[in-house]
């Protein structure tokens, strides 16, 4: 009697999640119903306007889709070389050691800092380096949102990254030595091709991370309402569009704000879990 | 000159994994060239850190220190390079390691390429099938050589491992306990083929197995607590033991 009563208890409350998840996904496709209704799923994707002209309201997405995939792109670009030797520096080359320990729990530390904090930091310290080196007169912009971002998926990347690394068997390592391999052989041969596609798998999940950051991007990226035209130049992404405009939209205005924050969540829920299928792949094998 | 120095000779070889231990205490033995050597001993008595001592495989770990000496040809190996060393001497590890990302053929191969040398393909082709004809494992893949490695049975696996130790023509090929892993049919072609194998390669084989010691090895060493205590010709050590040691060992008092 008891354990059937544990059981329903149990799965009353393991039903709060989808529950919850379905409830979120209603609530975007409703309330953005009203902007796909009015300009057109497509149009609405493809179009670049974005002007709240009483009587002439124009939204399009493209802008803001353009920014989140540009600063994502550059992000994973910039974090690349960096969160790969972390990885392999603490999952491999001084694997076991003080220094590696110390320098994984620093980094665990990093990757739990408050976006905010980064942001702070970035508005402060790294916009004006941008400005004095003449990168833009402005400070702000694409470019200094995605250093940022990079900054901030390093830690998350190269910790998952080095538990891949760490995972690649000692006998196939030793046996690649007995064969007369020297260490940077047995990395790039061995360690790295059987280590890759969850390396891999551990930038997709970082690219989930940065499309959907916010606070750190609104504060940085200049917030202008156009597709950005070069690295250096201001914009938006869909996620800063969002938290900048949401608390004075109404409306067909608020309308097309949910439905970014709709398109935003497919695209990341697609991407996180073609993360996480790999993931599971690369620990199969 | 090559009948009088021995192919391989540990000469007061010592190895400790801390400052206080030692798992290898002064080890001094000279290994018959075209032989295979057994060596034997209870768990922990420190057979496979000796073996692994003859190809620098300590090198690896910073905290575990080589002292004494390990002739190769008469030539010192703790003052050569590592690379040198272990593409001289071989090594086959107790579970089968085949490289997952890669194919037959190309574990075949996986000593060149890790080393960075490359052959034309008609070399690889020869080299391949010889290295898979001399492990007997040729015609059962021979079709299939591009497949990977990992699909192989256990047995085949390791004797794809034996293959890519002999692609580098080594002088001696150390072996930690190689059938361990597997089932008795695999374990009996194994043993067949390294008493096929002795003509052209040294074996040094760490066996927990006294039967396969008896099988296949003229030379036994048998090892307790890190000590040599005794080496001799196999079925002299079988029948009559010099040593307390081995004989309470080989009677089953002493596990």
């Amino acid at each position: 009697m008891n354990d059937k009563l544990y059981k329903i208890l149990l799965f009353a409350s393991a039903l709060i999640i989808p529950l919850v998840c379905g409830g979120v996904i209603y609530a975007l496709f409703t309330d953005a119903y009203e902007a796909f209704q009015h300009f057109g799923f497509l149009k609405f994707l493809t179009s670049s306007d974005w002007s709240y002209t009483q009587g002439d309201e124009q939204y399009g997405a493209l802008p803001f889709i353009s920014g989140t995939l540009m600063t994502t792109l550059l992000a994973i670009i910039f974090c690349i070389p960096f969160s790969l030797s972390v990885a392999f520096f603490t999952g491999e080359y001084f694997r076991g050691t003080k220094i590696a320990t110390v320098l994984g729990t620093v980094t665990d530390l990093l990757a739990g800092i408050p976006s905010i904090i980064y942001g702070l930091w970035g508005f402060y310290t790294l916009r004006p380096i941008i400005m004095s080196l003449n990168i833009s007169p402005q400070g702000s912009g694409v470019l200094t949102a995605s250093v940022m971002l990079a900054i901030m998926i390093i830690p998350y990347v190269s910790s998952l990254s080095s538990e891949f690394i760490k995972m690649v068997p000692k006998d196939l390592k030793e046996g690649a030595y007995s064969l007369g391999a020297t260490r940077a052989e047995v990395v790039r041969k061995i360690i790295f091709p059987v280590a890759g596609s969850g390396i891999f798998s551990s930038y997709v999940l970082a690219i989930g991370r940065a499309l959907g950051e916010t606070m750190t991007v609104t504060m940085l990226i200049g917030n202008t309402n156009n597709i950005p035209d070069s690295i250096t130049s201001t914009g938006n992404s869909m996620a800063s569009i969002i938290a900048n405009q949401f608390g004075e939209a109404s409306d067909l205005r608020l309308s097309s704000l949910i439905a970014i924050g709709l398109i935003l969540f497919l695209i990341t829920a697609i991407i996180n879990m073609i993360g996480k299928m790999m993931i599971k792949r690369a620990r199969i094998s | 000159m090559e009948s009088i120095i021995p192919i391989l000779e540990f000469k007061k070889t010592c190895v400790s994994y801390t400052k206080q231990t030692m798992a290898v205490k002064y080890v001094s033995a000279a290994i018959e060239r075209n032989t295979i050597t057994a060596i034997m001993g209870p768990s922990g008595c420190g057979k496979s850190t000796l073996l692994r001592a003859a190809n620098l495989m300590h090198n690896l770990y910073p905290n575990i220190t080589v002292t004494g000496e390990i002739l190769l040809n008469g030539e010192n190996i703790l003052s050569m390079e590592p690379i040198e060393v272990r593409r001289k001497i071989g090594m086959v590890f107790q579970r089968p390691t085949p490289f997952p990302t890669m194919s037959i053929y190309d574990n075949v191969l996986s000593g060149f390429t890790l080393n960075g040398i490359r052959l034309p393909k008609e070399e690889k082709d020869i080299t391949v099938e010889r290295c898979l004809k001399s492990v007997s494992l040729w015609d059962e893949v021979k079709d299939v050589l591009n497949k990977k490695g990992t699909f192989l049975s256990g047995g085949q696996q390791q004797r794809l491992c034996i293959a890519r130790a002999l692609a580098m023509k080594p002088n001696v090929l150390l072996m930690d306990e190689p059938t361990s892993a597997l089932d008795p049919v695999a374990t009996k072609h194994i043993e067949e083929l390294l008493l096929e194998l002795q003509k052209e390669v040294t074996i040094l084989i760490v066996t927990h197995n006294m039967g396969q010691a008896m099988r296949i090895s003229s030379r036994s060493m048998f090892m307790y607590l890190g000590e040599l205590a005794e080496y001799g010709d196999t079925a002299t050590m079988f029948s009559s033991p010099s040593d307390e040691r081995t004989k309470s060992y080989l009677t089953g008092k002493m596990g």
